[in-house]
């Protein structure tokens, strides 16, 4: 029931604004309460160490093709809900003032958290494709009407990539469903579950790969990552908060979700491809957000680059590796949400968001400062952050499979790169930290105010949580070790 | 009270007669009002067909009811033809004052008359068409639909545009019909039968000749081909399309198209078992899918896109018709149907104020919002965005491709997809993005903007709910 409620609820006031209901404040009153509708349902989580679905509601659609509305958690989507509610909570409250279509943009950003949030709750194929893509052109929409910059450029090469790809990842959940012989064929992931062992090998290498693709071009893999960073950089704080911190997981949830369990011997024989590619968004990617001379872009590209981690998590083939990326989707999420948020803040006040022209900023915003600080910190993977604690997990399990002291082999050899990539975040956070906030002030910019009182809140809310993680690792490791556990007891 | 199948049909050309006849001596009404009296006097006939008995009249081997079938595919097509009628029509009463502007006749009104007539008769071919399961009685409806298209593509006689067009699709399609006939004759030769169903049972027959029989087939897939706009029978789409009155522009690419595609389905069954057939219709789609998406990404006249963009659904209907998946063809026609006349009612209402290249869309959300939103779903359902109708009927289409393991085209059908977003997109981008040229509102009738609003609800409805169209199908 609250379950229900927290997916149907967003959609109710997204429409309600629509039709005229006070904007912001409908808004903020909405994502506040599926927000504290979401914690209920954490504290109602029971959790058993089996795994499984709880709170299943369900009801018929159409029963020709046997669709089914089904809604269920277990751990690893919990988190998921949690996320999306935390990042849609903070960034309607860090929407400052819209010159135009007020009500509009706030629906749009309703529409995402709903989206995602009925995608990471569905346990219908059908639906789980569909609440995604009620999500997608929301985005679309917010940066092709109320992005900066290049936004029509961004807007249009987005819609390009992410129609592309979800059509990628329509034929794979096509074929998915195809694989299976007729009698065992369902859309309910709980009977996918039990029937897709009866994939023949090869042509579960088939499918990977086309899930792959389709969920790759969705997080932005290394080579189809060129829409992320441009679509960022134009977005609007609050859409690129949602859609850098929560609606892009979901490809990395579906690898999660449906890729690993299902398919386990094609994610075996498409791992050293998957290793080959995450690298380049570690290492190649790493070195690109170096080079970047904007703010906004270099957040961007650092959102791509982190991907690598996830996937890195994914490709591990352990279980600790694999709680790792499920910690780690949390981490990023919350962590990119923050330096966007804040970004945007210095966008509004200074004016710019061009390093050069940046700098000394820590004097007159020192709230900014110090919350930009903080993630940045998080974002690199200090210890004490929830982002330390999912790399680490990943790089530790990725480096535990098929260890051998003899020599090593690709797992080794990706875990040793991929702390590389550590140094590479460093660098670049860093230099934009000192850039934005340290030294000199920059010539365009004398007078800038510090942050809103207000924003204390959403900041003080995010920086808790990825501190309460980065502390307590192990109650949210606890929630999605039941699930994963059950991926790897199937396999051996 | 029931009512028998033929009957439909005759009451559109008894509709149709009767307005003509009303028309000649009725010089001072409003001729509008003919167009009224049609669409009312056609949705009485669709509010008919739901009164027809439930089981089809089984077919005898003589007479009538051996070259006429009223299953579930006909009566769902008569439907379809109807709607499509009277959403013409109603563009038809939009579109009048350009066309009454072209005539210069005796009296203000001169022509119009005809101009609402033709579509009821055209109407009545594409019904028979329906129903046809014979040669000769395809033939002689595919000849009622083809004639009176060819007054209607050259209506407007006077303007240079529309004559080239009409003499470009006169001759073609006098040369595809032709080939049609030509293709009926091997196949009689070959079987002696002209009824498809004892085609398919002679053909059967080992001792009989398969290659006179596949000629004859390719002779009349030639035919159809042009019907439909497939490669490489699609060169005289762009400017016919282009051309001709833009309601007559709908009606051709739906209504001609859709029953084009129904004859294919019938008469494709008994020769599809041939693989040779199978790989010839492959390549047909592939280069319909590739042709119709390439050359339509340089275009700038909106019409002239949609002409290539309805050689570019072709190319996905093949895909359709190559692994046999009735329903799937079936449930995408329905989705062109609504898609299509859409953006070209909204079309026909734009360029009566500016013109019909995509840059005289610029800036219509700031105009006109509600134009221009019902533009975005009419674009956002061509290129298959998700919760429209143009969405499901693609996830059908690949669906069935999946299952009859055509990678090839599944992998040409997806690049062509991406290329799809690209083009319609332009067309949503100079609607919301560019700077409005002016700043007056495009006025629009009520009962346009009802159909309209009519094909925006049908489109998201069908996008999420399309048990309706597959019920409907089924006995």
């Amino acid at each position: 029931m609250i379950l229900l409620f927290v997916v149907l609820f967003p959609i109710a006031a997204a429409l309600a604004i629509l039709l005229g209901a006070p904007a912001r404040r409908t808004a903020l009153w909405s994502a506040g309460i599926t927000l504290g509708a979401t914690l209920l349902l954490c504290l109602s989580f029971e959790g058993s160490a089996r795994g499984g679905y709880e709170m299943v509601t369900s009801c018929a659609v159409s029963t020709d093709w046997d669709i089914n509305f089904i809604l269920g958690i277990d751990g690893l989507s919990l988190i998921m809900l949690l996320l999306t509610a935390l990042v849609l909570f903070a960034a309607v409250w860090f929407t400052g003032e819209i010159a135009q279509h007020r009500n509009a943009f706030y629906a749009c950003l309703l529409f995402i958290g709903a989206g995602a949030i009925g995608a990471f709750a569905s346990l219908d194929l059908f639906f789980f494709y569909a609440f995604h893509e009620l999500a997608l052109i929301p985005t679309f929409l917010l940066i092709g009407i109320w992005g900066t910059g290049d936004r029509q450029l961004a807007a249009w090469k987005i819609t390009i990539y992410l129609a592309t790809g979800s059509f990628v990842l329509l034929l794979g959940l096509i074929m998915l469903y195809r694989a299976i012989p007729e009698t065992a064929r369902s859309f309910d992931f709980r009977v996918l579950q039990q029937s897709a062992i009866l994939i023949p090998a090869k042509v579960q290498g088939n499918i990977f790969l086309v899930l792959l693709l389709g969920f790759g071009i969705l997080v932005s893999l290394f080579p189809f990552h060129t829409w992320a960073p441009q679509a960022y950089a134009s977005a609007p704080a609050p859409a690129a908060m949602l859609h850098a911190g929560v609606l892009k997981k979901f490809g990395l949830y579906g690898l999660l979700r449906l890729a690993l369990p299902l398919l386990p011997a094609g994610a075996q024989q498409y791992n050293t491809l998957l290793i080959y590619l995450l690298l380049g968004n570690i290492i190649y990617v790493g070195l690109v957000t170096i080079a970047q001379k904007r703010l906004d872009w270099m957040l961007g590209y650092s959102s791509v680059m982190h991907m690598g981690y996830i996937f890195l998590g994914i490709a591990s083939g352990t279980l600790v590796g694999t709680s790792g990326a499920a910690v780690l989707i949390f981490a990023h999420g919350i962590s990119i949400a923050l330096l966007f948020a804040i970004a945007g803040e210095v966008r509004q006040r200074a004016g710019t968001l061009v390093l050069e022209e940046l700098g000394g900023l820590g004097k007159l915003m020192p709230q900014a400062g110090f919350a930009f600080g903080l993630a940045a910190f998080a974002s690199i993977g200090l210890p004490g952050f929830a982002n330390f604690a999912g790399e680490v997990m990943v790089l530790f399990g990725t480096f535990r499979n098929s260890a051998n002291p003899e020599h090593f082999t690709i797992y080794q050899w990706a875990t040793v790169l991929g702390l590389w990539g550590v140094v590479i975040s460093a660098v670049y956070m860093l230099r934009a930290y000192r850039a934005v906030f340290m030294g000199s002030m920059g010539e365009s910019v004398t007078t800038a105010n510090d942050l809103r009182r207000g924003l204390r809140i959403p900041i003080g809310l995010l920086v808790a949580i990825t501190l309460w993680v980065g502390f307590f690792p192990q109650t949210f490791v606890r929630l999605v070790t039941p699930t994963f556990k059950t991926y790897f007891a199937a396999k051996q | 009270m029931t009512i028998v199948a033929p009957s439909l049909e005759i009451a559109v050309l008894v509709l149709g007669v009767l307005v003509l006849l009303f028309e000649t001596f009725a010089d001072h009404i409003d001729k509008r009002t003919f167009a009224y009296t049609a669409m009312l006097g056609l949705a009485t006939v669709f509010l008919a067909t739901f009164f027809l008995p439930s089981t089809a009249t089984a077919v005898a081997d003589t007479g009538f009811w051996s070259f006429y079938i009223d299953d579930a595919l006909a009566i769902f097509f008569k439907r379809f033809s109807l709607v499509t009628t009277i959403l013409v029509l109603a563009m038809m009463v939009d579109y009048a004052p350009v066309v009454r502007d072209s005539i210069h006749g005796a009296s203000p009104q001169a022509g119009l008359g005809e101009f609402f007539a033709l579509p009821v008769f055209t109407c009545a071919g594409l019904m028979w068409m329906a129903s046809a399961i014979d040669f000769v009685m395809i033939f002689v409806s595919l000849e009622l639909v083809t004639m009176s298209f060819y007054v209607l593509v050259a209506f407007m006689r006077r303007n240079a545009a529309s004559l080239e067009a009409g003499v470009k699709y006169l001759i073609l399609s006098a040369l595809s019909t032709g080939f049609l006939v030509y293709g009926i004759t091997w196949i009689f030769g070959v079987t002696g039968e002209t009824n498809l169903a004892r085609v398919s049972a002679a053909l059967a027959n080992p001792a009989i000749e398969t290659g006179p029989a596949l000629f004859g087939m390719l002779l009349i897939l030639v035919a159809l081909g042009f019907k439909i706009a497939a490669v490489p029978f699609q060169i005289w789409v762009p400017d016919v399309y282009q051309g001709a009155p833009t309601p007559v522009t709908a009606f051709l690419s739906v209504g001609s198209k859709a029953a084009g595609f129904v004859v294919l389905l019938r008469v494709l069954q008994p020769f599809l078992v041939m693989p040779r057939m199978e790989r010839l219709l492959v390549l047909v789609a592939l280069g319909t899918l590739i042709y119709g998406n390439l050359a339509a990404l340089p275009q700038t006249n909106l019409k002239r896109l949609l002409a290539y963009s309805s050689i570019a659904h072709a190319g996905y209907l093949l895909i359709g018709v190559v692994c046999l998946a009735g329903e799937a063809v079936v449930y995408y026609l329905v989705a062109y149907l609504l898609m299509t006349v859409l953006s070209f009612a909204v079309l026909v209402v734009v360029a009566k104020q500016t013109g019909d290249n995509i840059e005289d869309f610029n800036g219509l959300a700031k105009r006109s919002p509600f134009l221009a939103f019902a533009m975005l779903i009419a674009m956002a359902s061509l290129a298959g965005l998700p919760f429209t109708a143009g969405f499901l009927g693609k996830f059908y289409i690949f669906n069935a491709a999946i299952a009859h393991h055509q990678t090839t085209l599944i992998v040409v059908g997806v690049i062509t997809v991406a290329c799809g977003f690209y083009y319609y997109f332009k067309v949503v981008r100079a609607m919301y993005w560019e700077a409005p040229t002016g700043d007056i509102a495009v006025p629009i009738t009520g009962l346009s903007r009802m159909l309209m609003t009519a094909m925006i609800a049908a489109i998201v409805f069908f996008g999420i709910y399309p048990q309706p169209i597959v019920n409907a199908l089924r006995p």
